[in-house]
């Protein structure tokens, strides 16, 4: 039993004994800055190697805590994600003064997920997703002294309990249609009457705020502004994948049955979603909010993938959000070493950045073409992949929209690149400094970029765990 | 032979470029891999003409085929046939004219070889793949370096033109991706690999709805009127070196896609539209015809020929007939050759003279008279002088349409024949007005044709004579794989 506990749980219990590590460091003596953060990023690296060993099946608590080895590489994609923002953001964590509390905060968001992935009941869910959200608004407001900051975070605040109050709601509803909370017992009980549609309607609902699904984007770009660099990316890529994978869960395993009536849910909100974000994205000015635009277009290319209900649908989308993960991140840790050393967030301060700047040039254009899913990078091959699975319904007029969304997701990544590479500027961002693990970082999401893709037993890998 | 060597040598080119300090070592890295190309490309010949001596009639020779993706039945499938060996051979000229002429390039030098490096691997990569998976993968990798080639080092309108340009050939690829997913679903199969493709029958209802997405949007890159508004603007905008590639190779990708891809695996498709194909490339041809007359700009000029030319192209292969496609695969030879010479000669007229318009030269001759002289030579070769390339492959396009006996199809064979005439009027005049005349003050120190300049037009007039004044070997080439398309559509 107590092994049972031990591997099955082992990325959570990590985690947890480095939040508790990091309280007892900050009660106790205390320690500095530059020594703390490459203890906490070896011991992150630590979690992410660890979570391709020793992956069992099986569940916990009866049934409240379920795993196996898909749910571990699910995992290991956030671990890694968060890992990789411990990295980029090295120079700003330093200069933090709180920085023990911020990766408290952070990890417990982190942990939140891990049981939220895992879940194995509604109630279970409802409780570990509180846990991923609540970190995540005290996190938008950490920069102090900055009141876009709180209203950031306020705003954040408001919008998930709205969200979690109606989670409630659908849960409720279901629990009354079904009888059950149990993820495995609800779809025998699944048939499709008014009530179950409305409480589906609903879990969906709150599924869109989590993702920023349209019409439920609205707090995205100011909160994506008003944060931190660091918090934005961690709510961009880190919450945005672990809620995928929960509602694939949901829509696949716990409302499989009723495929036939969410399918076309998902198409409309796809749609919705791809073109709102792509058309808000195209006028944006401040890089943050133009990110945050490009990550709610992306969501809607998550679900086309999403829409598939089938092991190709499964795989192509944790497929995408590893690449995601490494796209969007890279783009967040250029504009993050921008904005750090500068303060200049418009896109227009990035014209001729390349005289002054190629390495993080290059590395910001990759990012941007695989967002738009240019090969050879891996982004080509993620959304490729989501197109085809949600292509199997043999629904022609959604991929042909998805389709021609690329095309106006390419106008605004131009953009940018056009700025950096081909626009003239008499004050060019001057050289920047970059911290090594800075560096690294952005060398591992450049690497991760160009090989992801173009390594195909990394979708094998993951195709052979989906099935 | 092996046919990874012709992509994993641009990509060990690129990454040498990437590696090495200097601007001068840069250049002759790329020249070296430029070289390689074209005497691999040569090997390719020969090796692919001892096989089919010997006998070996594959459909597809020097087969190769590696696992990728096999959780979506993908494989990296690598294949040749007569057209593709033709379009390897193209590539190989215009890599290694383009690559000598842009010797002068000081501005991040770098960064200009490896993403015309880039883009040629993406060019041999398209032609050689049997797997339409990596053909699609191959298609997209030559987007970007254009977009770049043209922003950065352009002229003029320069970042209007470039990304009209991405943007209009991301919604033709758009559209492809579209169009093939409908074939891999539409098979029993569910493959992506040509071969299997083209056995398997596919519902004739996917066929008319997957061929005009496939054919419309390969057509974006070989300028379907009206889908040709990007090719003035980009070729105009474009340094050198990228008109010779944009012209010379990247609109053949649309033409090898629409014959290859669209028209071999959806013959039903093609037969049902072949009508509309037609009416649009008659229209793209008379249209550039006309447009180019009213042109001022030399580059311009050739931009909008290009159309018209590449209009024959797209006849060709509307025919259905095996004349008409092999005359369709010896335009798209011919106009790479030819017009990548047409830009190169423009290119070195600029630098010199520092101007386009054609009003504003002129006597030129005396002083830059190996400059003129490929001048004059491209210029005929455009207008289709026998003896020269143009000639023979606009000749064997109108010869296969002439083989329907119907009204519609004569009437548009007419039409098109008649935009030749138009095409030496405004040939002759652009040519006569730079080349001819009293000389313009200030233009009378210019120099002539340096080394690599004298190279590259050499090279390419060495194609276009060769195939003007011997077609039989790239006919003999080209023919049976056309008619192995054809007895697909026809079902002979």
């Amino acid at each position: 039993m107590l092994n049972d506990f031990l591997i099955l749980m082992k990325s959570e219990l990590v985690i947890s004994v480095i939040i508790f590590l990091l309280l007892f460091i900050k009660v106790g003596k205390g320690m500095k800055n530059e020594r703390l953060l490459p203890l906490v990023q070896f011991l992150l690296l630590a979690n992410f190697i660890g979570g391709f060993f020793f992956n069992e099946t099986g569940s916990l608590f009866g049934g409240l805590f379920t795993t196996n080895a898909l749910i571990a590489f699910q995992k290991s994609i956030l671990s890694l994600g968060v890992y990789l923002i411990s990295l980029l953001f090295a120079d700003w964590l330093k200069k933090t003064e709180h920085m023990p509390e911020f990766l408290i905060l952070a990890l417990s968001a982190l942990l939140g997920m891990f049981f939220m992935i895992s879940s194995g009941s509604l109630l279970m869910f409802f409780l570990s997703l509180e846990l991923s959200t609540l970190p995540v608004a005290a996190m938008a407001n950490f920069d102090l002294e900055k009141k876009i900051s709180s209203e950031a975070s306020m705003k954040m605040i408001l919008s998930s309990a709205f969200s979690s109050g109606i989670l409630l709601f659908g849960i409720s509803l279901l629990y009354g249609a079904t009888g059950t909370i149990s993820f495995a017992g609800i779809p025998a009980m699944l048939d499709g009457s008014p009530l179950q549609i409305l409480a589906v309607v609903f879990l969906f609902t709150a599924f869109a705020f989590k993702l920023s699904i349209v019409p439920f984007h609205l707090w995205t770009a100011d909160v994506y502004e008003g944060a931190p660099i660091a918090v934005s990316s961690f709510l961009s890529v880190i919450s945005k994948g672990s809620i995928a994978f929960i509602l694939m869960t949901a829509l696949y395993k716990v409302l499989g049955p009723m495929h036939e009536i969410w399918y076309n849910m998902v198409m409309i909100l796809s749609i919705a979603t791809m073109v709102i974000g792509n058309l808000f994205a195209l006028r944006q000015q401040n890089i943050k909010r133009f990110l945050a635009y490009s990550s709610i277009a992306q969501v809607g290319f998550i679900l086309v993938g999403l829409s598939s209900n089938s092991t190709a649908g499964i795989s192509s989308v944790v497929y995408f959000v590893l690449i995601y993960t490494f796209s969007n991140l890279a783009a967040f840790g250029v504009a993050g070493v921008i904005s750090q050393q500068t303060g200049k967030e418009r896109i227009d301060d990035y014209k001729g950045l390349y005289q002054t700047n190629p390495f993080i040039s290059w590395v910001l254009a990759l990012a941007l073409f695989s967002l738009a899913g240019i090969p050879p990078t891996a982004g080509f091959f993620g959304k490729l992949f989501l197109i085809t699975a949600g292509a199997s319904k043999g629904n022609y007029f959604f991929i042909t929209v998805a389709a021609l969304n690329l095309i106006v997701s390419l106008f605004y990544y131009l953009r940018v690149i056009r700025a950096v590479f081909m626009d003239k500027n008499e004050q060019p961002i001057e050289k920047i400094n970059m911290h090594p693990s800075t560096k690294l970082g952005m060398i591992i999401c450049a690497a991760g970029i160009v090989l992801v893709g173009l390594l195909s037993w990394v979708y094998d890998y993951i195709n052979q765990l989906s099935i | 032979m092996n046919l990874t060597l012709l992509i994993l040598l641009p990509l060990l080119t690129a990454v040498i470029i990437l590696l090495v300090r200097n601007a001068q070592q840069v250049k002759w890295v790329a020249l070296i891999g430029a070289t390689l190309q074209f005497v691999l490309a040569f090997v390719l010949l020969f090796a692919f003409r001892n096989e089919r001596a010997a006998g070996n009639d594959a459909q597809m020779l020097f087969d190769l085929q590696y696992n990728w993706f096999p959780a979506w039945n993908i494989s990296f499938h690598l294949g040749v046939d007569g057209i593709s060996v033709a379009m390897v051979l193209l590539t190989a000229f215009v890599v290694i004219a383009g690559v000598l002429v842009s010797w002068n390039v000081t501005k991040m030098t770098k960064e200009f070889y490896f993403l015309l490096i880039l883009l040629s691997l993406g060019a041999y990569g398209f032609f050689i793949s049997l797997d339409l998976f990596i053909l699609f993968f191959f298609l997209e990798i030559a987007v970007i370096p254009k977009y770049l080639l043209i922003g950065i080092w352009g002229s003029g309108k320069k970042e209007y033109a470039a990304n009209k340009l991405a943007l209009m050939l991301m919604g033709g690829s758009s559209l492809v991706l579209v169009g093939l997913l409908g074939a891999y679903f539409g098979s029993a199969e569910k493959s992506f690999d040509l071969l299997t493709l083209s056995q398997n029958h596919i519902p004739v209802f996917v066929q008319k709805i997957c061929f005009p997405l496939l054919f419309i949007g390969f057509g974006v890159f070989t300028a379907l009127f009206p889908f040709h508004t990007w090719v003035p603007d980009g070729h105009s905008s474009a340094p050198t070196a990228g008109s010779m590639f944009l012209a010379g190779i990247s609109m053949k990708l649309g033409g090898y896609g629409c014959l290859r891809v669209a028209t071999y695996i959806m013959p039903e498709g093609a037969k049902e539209y072949a009508n509309i194909v037609i009416v649009l490339s008659v229209i793209a041809i008379l249209y550039g015809a006309f447009a180019t007359m009213m042109q001022k700009d030399l580059k311009y000029i050739n931009a909008y020929s290009s159309v018209s030319h590449c209009g024959f192209v797209l006849l060709g292969i509307g025919m259905l007939t095996k004349t008409a496609m092999t005359g369709a695969v010896m335009q798209m030879v011919s106009h790479g050759l030819m017009t990548a010479l047409f830009f190169a000669v423009i290119g070195m007229i600029y630098e010199r003279t520092h101007t386009r318009q054609v009003n504003e030269m002129g006597g030129l001759l005396k002083v830059m008279p190996f400059i003129t002289t490929a001048l004059f030579i491209v210029g005929l070769c455009s207008l289709g002088l026998p003896g020269l390339s143009g000639f023979v492959a606009e000749m064997t396009i109108l010869i296969g349409s002439w083989q329907h006996p119907d009204l519609f199809h004569r009437v548009a064979t007419i039409a098109a024949a008649m935009s030749i005439v138009v095409t030496a009027v405004y040939i002759l005049r652009a040519v006569a007005k730079t080349a001819m005349g009293p000389i313009k003050e200030g233009f009378t120190n210019l120099s002539d044709a340096k080394w690599n300049e004298k190279l590259a037009t050499l090279i390419l007039i060495a194609g276009i004579i060769a195939i003007g004044v011997a077609p039989f070997w790239l006919n003999d080439l080209i023919s049976p794989a056309a008619d192995v398309i054809m007895h697909k559509v026809i079902g002979k």
